[in-house]
């Protein structure tokens, strides 16, 4: 009997090893101030203000194996990018638990940090009046990244998402497409285990779209990295994720595929874009 | 360590791009340093009995505070820090493995560093030329050199201490200006940078002396000149320790609270 439960313990612990993120019932509430357009208003708000909460995580519950790829779905203000936040370790929710690779993020910030890759699409991390390649070195050091493992991560980097030519430049003169393909590259550096992308291809023309999508696709497949996408480019998620984790209002409204994505649309011929329309009309987020 | 070095590396470089604006600002200099000088030659001509200080000491005080203006001042604030809390994009800072505190604290002393490294040579080349008791006197003895340069380090980091207070506060205020125009001008004032302590009302003084800002250029610039020696400069070395601990201590408190509550701007 002991023995047996011991196996099944084994077993239960390996399986949890493949669970590379166990989310469980976040929250997550804003404090909004709030007061009607005008002179008045202003006015009065000096004295009393109105304040809203807004719930952004609202329990939020998902496991994500080792090695996937999902595409986190929803709406303006759902509560995506908060997530990325609580995950990434730079937000601490109310309540609710989480574990990254076995760490709490915003417990063990900086060890936890030291595993994941994050590229924030509508940001930059790269210092603006020097080459890009100053960035990367400075990126080394921070993530105490050994010089071998350095040189050989770059090299494939620059090949993969040819970067050969703009790593010299200075990240003020590179156009958005070349920026956001350094951009990732600076969040690989360190080779992660999971990767978090918040809207990595906003902006970028059709090129550079496919670019970094194919990029995406070979780290997973290579470098069996997870990778958490969070997008409103239905064709990301249609190239790139083979799980869809839907969220609306802070809440998780599904969790399954892009056929099940397809279902909700009832007509056949509806473009991706009509689809998760149809998806939030059905949801009424 | 090696992170916070790169890091310092950085900002350092990044500091000495400014080519343009170091010129502007060692003429500006220049024009202040005059300016004082003939204030307080003024002063000095109508009663040298009422001066609180030696005139070859001030003249060192002038200039030293002229040469090391970027290191000390107030208003070398960073305000990329501030512009990134305002607009979320310190969420790129917070997750990296170093402490915020530490990252920004040696960005705030390599950035005085490396603008004071550009302007200090040519204005104190030029005031150790001016004849004395006009120019840049030597320092009182070579007692008075090793304090003036160990207040000087401690001077910057308390200095850089004190911002970090202020760069904290952002995360609390969103628009820091209020905060940052206080600081700016309680500092400039209670430090020094506009008249040297000495010259201000005895009553004031005992307590100005005690205050954190009394350890920041007042320090080290007056025991280059002897007006501060002996036990009173150990006494002085021994407040900027003080205070610079006291500092760090409020600011890593504050960053551990701030942890906790921070909200990142935009989606």
């Amino acid at each position: 009997m002991g023995v047996c439960r011991d196996g099944a313990e084994n077993r239960l612990e390996e399986w949890g090893k493949l669970k590379m993120i166990q989310v469980e019932h976040l929250t997550k509430t804003f404090r909004v101030a709030k007061r009607r357009a005008g002179f008045r208003s202003a006015f009065r708000a000096l004295w009393s203000r109105q304040y809203e909460e807004i719930r952004a995580l609202d329990d939020i519950s998902f496991t994500i194996r080792d090695g996937e790829m999902v595409g986190y779905m929803g709406p303006n203000g759902a509560g995506k990018s908060s997530t990325i936040k609580v995950l990434s370790g730079i937000l601490t929710p109310e309540g609710g638990t989480c574990r990254v690779n076995g760490r709490i993020p915003w417990k063990e910030r900086k060890e936890h940090v030291k595993h994941i890759g994050v590229v924030f699409g509508q940001r930059s991390q790269l210092w603006w009046d020097v080459p890009v390649m100053d960035s990367f070195f400075l990126l080394k050091d921070i993530y105490s990244v050994p010089d071998a493992v350095f040189r050989e991560t770059c090299t494939e980097l620059t090949e993969l998402l040819s970067l050969e030519e703009i790593l010299k430049t200075p990240a003020r003169q590179l156009s958005l497409g070349q920026r956001m393909r350094c951009e990732i590259a600076a969040s690989l550096l360190h080779r992660p285990d999971i990767l978090f992308l918040d809207e990595p291809t906003i902006g970028l023309d059709a090129v550079s779209k496919l670019a970094v999508r194919e990029f995406i696709k070979k780290l997973n497949h290579e470098h069996k990295t997870t990778v958490i996408l969070t997008t409103h480019d239905m064709q990301d998620i249609e190239a790139l994720a083979s799980r869809i984790i839907l969220i609306g209002k802070g809440r998780v409204l599904m969790d399954g595929t892009l056929s099940d994505v397809r279902a909700c649309a009832k007509d056949a011929g509806a473009s991706l874009d009509e689809m998760a329309a149809a998806l939030y009309r059905a949801y009424e987020v | 360590m090696k992170k916070y070095w790169a890091f310092f590396r950085m900002r350092f470089i990044n500091g000495l791009q400014y080519r343009a604006a170091a010129w502007a600002g060692v003429v500006t200099q220049f024009v202040w340093g005059f300016m004082e000088l003939f204030l307080f030659d003024a002063f000095y001509r109508a009663d040298p009995s009422a001066f609180p200080m030696d005139q070859q000491a001030l003249a060192s005080y002038i200039w030293l505070q002229q040469a090391f203006f970027a290191m000390f001042t107030s208003w070398q604030w960073e305000n990329e820090l501030f512009d990134s809390i305002a607009s979320g994009n310190v969420a790129y800072e917070l997750c990296r493995p170093v402490s915020i505190y530490n990252m920004w604290f040696t960005r705030s002393v390599a950035r005085r560093l490396s603008r004071a490294a550009l302007r200090c040579l040519p204005v104190l080349l030029v005031a150790s030329l001016l004849p004395t008791p006009y120019g840049m006197g030597l320092p009182d003895g070579p007692e008075a050199f090793a304090g003036f340069l160990i207040s000087m380090v401690l001077g910057l980091l308390l200095v850089s201490a004190f911002s970090m207070l202020v760069y904290m506060s952002a995360f609390y205020t969103i628009s820091s200006q209020g905060i940052r125009i206080v600081a700016t001008n309680l500092m400039d004032f209670l430090c020094g940078a506009i008249i040297p302590l000495p010259f201000l009302p005895d009553a004031a003084q005992g307590i100005l002396a005690l205050l954190p800002f009394a350890s920041m250029n007042n320090a080290p610039f007056r025991i280059y000149g002897g007006d501060i020696g002996g036990m009173e400069m150990a006494y002085t070395i021994g407040l900027q320790v003080f205070w610079t601990v006291v500092l760090v201590a409020v600011g890593k408190w504050m960053e551990q609270r701030v942890k906790q509550k921070i909200v990142v701007q935009g989606g």
